[in-house]
Order: C-alpha cells, then structure tokens, then sequence
C-alpha cells in the first residue's frame, strides 16, 4: 500500500507500536469489530441453548401442574383413590424433614473430614481420599438406597425417615467433602501461620481461623449438596418409602416429594397426573430457592 | 527461669546503649544451629547471642537463611515436613528445643510479625488483637479490654482506630494492618518479638513509623528484624547480624559494622557487591 496524498494520510499511517493511529478507521480494525461482533452473537446464542432447557421445563410445569398448585395442595393430605382435591402437604414437610436429617448428619461428617484431609492429611492421603470421593460422586443413588435399606431398613424392620434421611447423608459426605477441602485449600497459608505464631492450638487455628476464613464456601458447598438431594427419588424408595399421612416420628416411613410425584405420576388418575405436575412445580421451586440462597451468599460481601 | 517482662529499670537502660554485645545479658543463645530442608542444608552451624532488650538486626542477600533463621526461634519449622533442626537454642537459658518445652507456650513468649500484614479476614480489629488470647481461654472482659487498649497504644495505632474497633482489620491501611499485626502480637506480652521484613511491603512513610515503632518497643521487649533494607537496619537495630548462604559472617554493634567491618564479605555485602 501507498500512502495516500490525502490531508488525514499522515493518521491513517501505523505507528511502530502495530496500533493505527486513527480512531477505529482502518479495515484491519473494522474487521476486528466484525469479528467481535460475531463472537459475541454466537455466544449468545450458546447461553440461550444452555438456558432455554430450563425456561421450557418451568413453563411445561406450569402449564401442565399450574391449575392444580393451589393453597389446599400445599396444606391438605392426599385424599383416597376415587376422591378428587386434597394435596401433598406431608410430602412438602417430608421432604425438607429429609433433607434436614440428611444434612444434620451429612454436613458435619463432610465438613470435618474435608477439613481434616486439608490440614493434617499427607499428600498421598489427601489424593487418595479425593479419587474415593470422586468414585462415590459417580455411585448412582439407588445403590445407597439398597445399601441403608440392608443396614437399616432390615435391621430396624420398618422404612423410615432416618434410613431415608442417612442414604440421601451418604450422597452429601463426599460432595461436602470435596468442596469443603477445595474452599479450606484456597484460605492462604499466612493466617494458619499467623495463627499458630500467636501461641494457638493447630486445632483452635483450623476451627476458629481457616473454617472461619472459609465459612463462606463452606455453608455454599453444604447447600448446594442438600439442594441435589432434595430431588432425589431412588435412594428414598426402599427407605423413606412414602406415606399418605403426617410423619410423626423418624422411625416411620415418610412422605417425600420426589416419591410422591414418582408414585402420582405412574398412577391411571388424570387428577393424580396434574398433581403429579404440581408438586414437581414445587419441588423445582424448593431447588431454586435453594440455590438462590447460594447466590446471595456467595456474592455478599466477600474478605 | 523467669516467665515475666524482663525489668524496665534491668542492666541495660535505653540511654547509655552498650555496644558489645558480650556485656548484655542475651535473650537467645544459639549453639551450633544447623537446618536442613530434606537432604539440603541450609543452616551451617550459626552460634550467636541475641542480647536481651536490644534491637538485633539480620541482613544477608536473598536466601541465606534469615527467615528460617527466624522460624528456629519459636519453632514454626514444626509444621514443614522433612526439617531437620540440630544445635541448641536457649531462651533465657531454658532448651527450647527440650521435649519438655510446650512450643504452644513458647510461642505465646516469642511472638512473630510477618513481611506481608495479614490481619484475620472475618474478625474485627478488636477481634484481631485478642484473639490470642480469646482462643489461650481468656474471658475476663476488664483484662481483656486493658489488654486491648494497652497492645493498640504500643502498636502506635490506639489513636487511629479507638472509635472503630468493630470495623474489620482488613478495612485498614497497609501500615494500619502491618501495626494491628503488630498489636496482635503484643497482646499476648511476649517477651521475644521476631519480625520478617516487616516494612518491605508499605511505603516511606509508613514505614518510618513501624522503624519509630520498633525503636520504642525495644524498652520493653527483646526484637529480631530481619530486613533486606541496609538503611533501616542502620537505622533501627541496635546490633546487626551478617549472613551469608547460611553462615552467620559477622555480628555485632550496628554502628561497628557498618563503619569498621572486620569480614572482607560484609565489607563487600555493605558496599554492593553481593545481590
Ligand atoms: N520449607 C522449605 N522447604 C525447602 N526449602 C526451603 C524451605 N524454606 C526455605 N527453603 C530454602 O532455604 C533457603 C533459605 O531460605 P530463607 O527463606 O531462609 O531465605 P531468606 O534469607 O529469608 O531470603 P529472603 O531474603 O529472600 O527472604 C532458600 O534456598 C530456600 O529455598
Ligand atoms: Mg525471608
């Protein structure tokens, strides 16, 4: 190219640092614009492929279970067969029942051991324990399901909420474990020093300075494990098992929405199906919120 | 031995500095210490005697050791896997190295300030100050509110922060954080003050206050500062300690050495010759 003897030739030249003089009017800029351009349309359009998934799934629910989500669905026990109306109350308090258990006893084991693998185990251990924690990541949930009803259910001889409640536990130690360990690595090495220059018990040190430092992460990762087993339906159907009525007392079985929908929706009654519909409207919403609370959590003011 | 503040009005007043450093009563004694990292040596047998209430300055070039020099002191070694520590360390006479020795408690007489301040992130600066003694099992709430306001005045920091000790540590300045760091320490009345490069991250001005600070503390407490700075260990260390790819080269009164080096390699390392 030749420059040219127009009067703005001199700002059209490149200067030696490769970055054109002018404001965006040379072609190789325009077409780094273009190019831009198209990146960005194209990711677009990757988020609404990621997201429309789950628009779809929200508005088939409610169009297909929206009717039937009424005040007496979220407050009335299931009526009999042949009865129409009545709700899953005692599915809804089941379930958060559940899953209160399964983190009572899963979050401290999870957090504890994540932990403990984080500050005083080996190397050799630590990797170790993270590839079992990974292998039961990958057990597909019916097997707790089969594991706690050999253990429990048999010995106690009845399905419960406490064998429910310890098989959905089983599927959150190792998830809470793994984040727990990958948030208490992240806290930095200068405060467990500083900590211990004090004149601080190691164990003083790792409670009250790295899990404070992580509490954060900590509560997101025990969240988001009892979010994925709030909808957990196979390792609950040999343990919790469902029931038409109140739960009164752990050691009887329980209702949980997920068997509840699962049993609904494989019934031969149009009126069960749109209740089927319904509570998996519900269920969707418990997750969600569970979720949002992670957000706000975990976007709040960080150190 | 005696676990209290040494006495104020003790052998060696701040007016008339003594200047060799056999004549003051030491604080540490090191024999023969030798570190190695795995098979790698990095202590070759350092004898010293760190004197009592004075400030003791350690230069050398870059990894020569002075840190791990430092961390012998209150035995933060401890936690890296495969160190090997030989020799004696005594503090005040007493082995701290003896089986006997809790280092839970020695660390709560030889306390520690780091290069990088590093307040804890979820406490408050009040929070900041007592937690040594908070997690040691202290709850009596007038101690503590003495210990809080007596370890903010002589971190020179009370003033600045008395209407905010609710606000998190992190809120601070860098000089702010480096002085609560410092306030964290004392407030557990160590006898011993170690300090790792203590300045090196904040700027002139404050560090001239930390340098002012440090020059303060030395009535009340034994200081070993480590820093790669020659100007400030000239101007704040009492004695000042050469070392060199893990031997100690030369030790003794900071005016001596930086005037009138017996060792042909201080005399190099003072002039520039080493990094
Ligand atoms: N935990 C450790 N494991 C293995 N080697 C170490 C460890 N800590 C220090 N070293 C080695 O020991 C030597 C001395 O390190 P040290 O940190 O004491 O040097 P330094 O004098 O403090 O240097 P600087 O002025 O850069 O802080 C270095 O060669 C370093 O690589
Ligand atoms: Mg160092």
């Amino acid at each position: 190219m030749s420059p040219s003897p127009t009067p703005r030739a001199p700002q059209r030249k490149t200067r030696t640092d490769g970055f054109p003089k002018g404001m965006g009017d040379s072609p190789r800029y325009r077409m780094r614009k273009i190019l831009d351009r198209l990146f960005q349309i194209v990711s677009a359009l990757a988020a609404i492929v990621v997201i429309s998934p789950l628009l779809l799934i929200f508005v088939f629910l409610l169009s297909s279970g929206g009717s039937s989500l009424t005040w007496d669905f979220l407050t009335q026990l299931p009526k009999p067969v042949g009865e129409t109306g009545g709700g899953m109350a005692n599915a809804v308090v089941g379930s958060c029942i559940l899953v209160a258990v399964a983190t009572a006893i899963g979050a401290p084991i999870g957090v504890l051991g994540g932990v403990c693998l984080c500050e005083y185990g080996g190397p050799r251990l630590r990797a170790a324990i993270r590839f079992t924690a990974d292998v039961l990541n990958a057990v597909p949930s019916i097997i707790w399901g089969i594991v706690v009803y050999s253990w429990v259910v048999l010995r106690m001889k009845t399905f419960s909420g406490l064998a429910g409640g310890l098989a959905l536990s089983f599927i959150m130690i190792p998830l809470i474990l793994r984040t727990t360990e990958d948030v208490v690595r992240l806290v930095p090495p200068a405060y467990r020093e500083a900590g211990l220059a004090l004149g601080i018990r190691r164990s003083q040190v790792i409670l009250h300075i790295v899990l404070a430092t992580a509490r954060r992460g900590v509560v997101t990762g025990v969240l988001l494990a009892a979010a994925r087993v709030a909808g957990e339906t196979a390792p609950l159907l040999f343990t919790a098992f469902g029931n038409r009525v109140w739960a009164s007392r752990l050691d009887e079985p329980m209702a949980a929405l997920p068997l509840q929908i699962f049993a609904y929706a494989i019934s031969p009654y149009p009126d069960w199906h749109r209740q089927a519909w319904a509570g998996a409207l519900v269920l969707l919403a418990l997750v969600f919120l569970m979720n949002a609370v992670v957000r706000i959590l975990s976007k709040g003011k960080t150190r | 031995m005696s676990r209290s503040l040494p006495d104020p009005e003790g052998s060696a007043p701040a007016s008339s500095r003594e200047t060799d450093p056999q004549k003051i009563p030491a604080a540490f004694q090191i024999e023969e210490l030798r570190v190695a990292f795995g098979s790698r040596p990095v202590l070759h047998g350092i004898s010293l005697e760190i004197p009592a209430r004075q400030v003791t300055g350690i230069i050398g070039p870059s990894g020569c050791g002075k840190s791990t020099f430092l961390r012998t002191l209150n035995r933060m070694h401890e936690f890296t896997p495969g160190v090997r520590i030989q020799g004696r360390v005594r503090l005040f006479g007493e082995d701290i190295y003896d089986p006997k020795v809790d280092p839970i408690l020695l660390r709560r007489r030889v306390g520690m300030v780091f290069q990088k301040s590093n307040p804890f992130p979820t406490m408050s600066i009040q929070e900041n100050v007592l937690v040594g003694l908070r997690l040691a099992g202290i709850r009596n709430r007038s101690l503590l509110e003495e210990r809080l306001e007596e370890a903010l005045r002589m971190a020179a920091l009370w003033n600045e922060v008395k209407d905010r000790l609710h606000a998190p540590g992190t809120e601070l300045s860098g000089g702010q954080q480096q002085r609560l760091c410092i306030a964290r320490a004392l407030a557990v009345r160590p006898e011993v003050l170690l300090m790792d490069e203590p300045c090196s991250a904040l700027d002139p001005i404050a560090t001239a206050q930390i340098e002012s600070l440090i020059r303060d503390l030395r009535e009340h407490y034994s200081i070993v500062l480590v820093t790669h700075n020659l100007q400030e260990a000239g101007r704040t260390a009492d004695f000042t300690a050469f070392f060199l790819e893990g031997k100690l080269i030369e030790f003794e009164s900071t005016k001596k050495l930086f005037t009138n080096p017996h060792q042909k390699q201080t005399e190099d390392y003072l002039t520039g010759r080493y990094g």
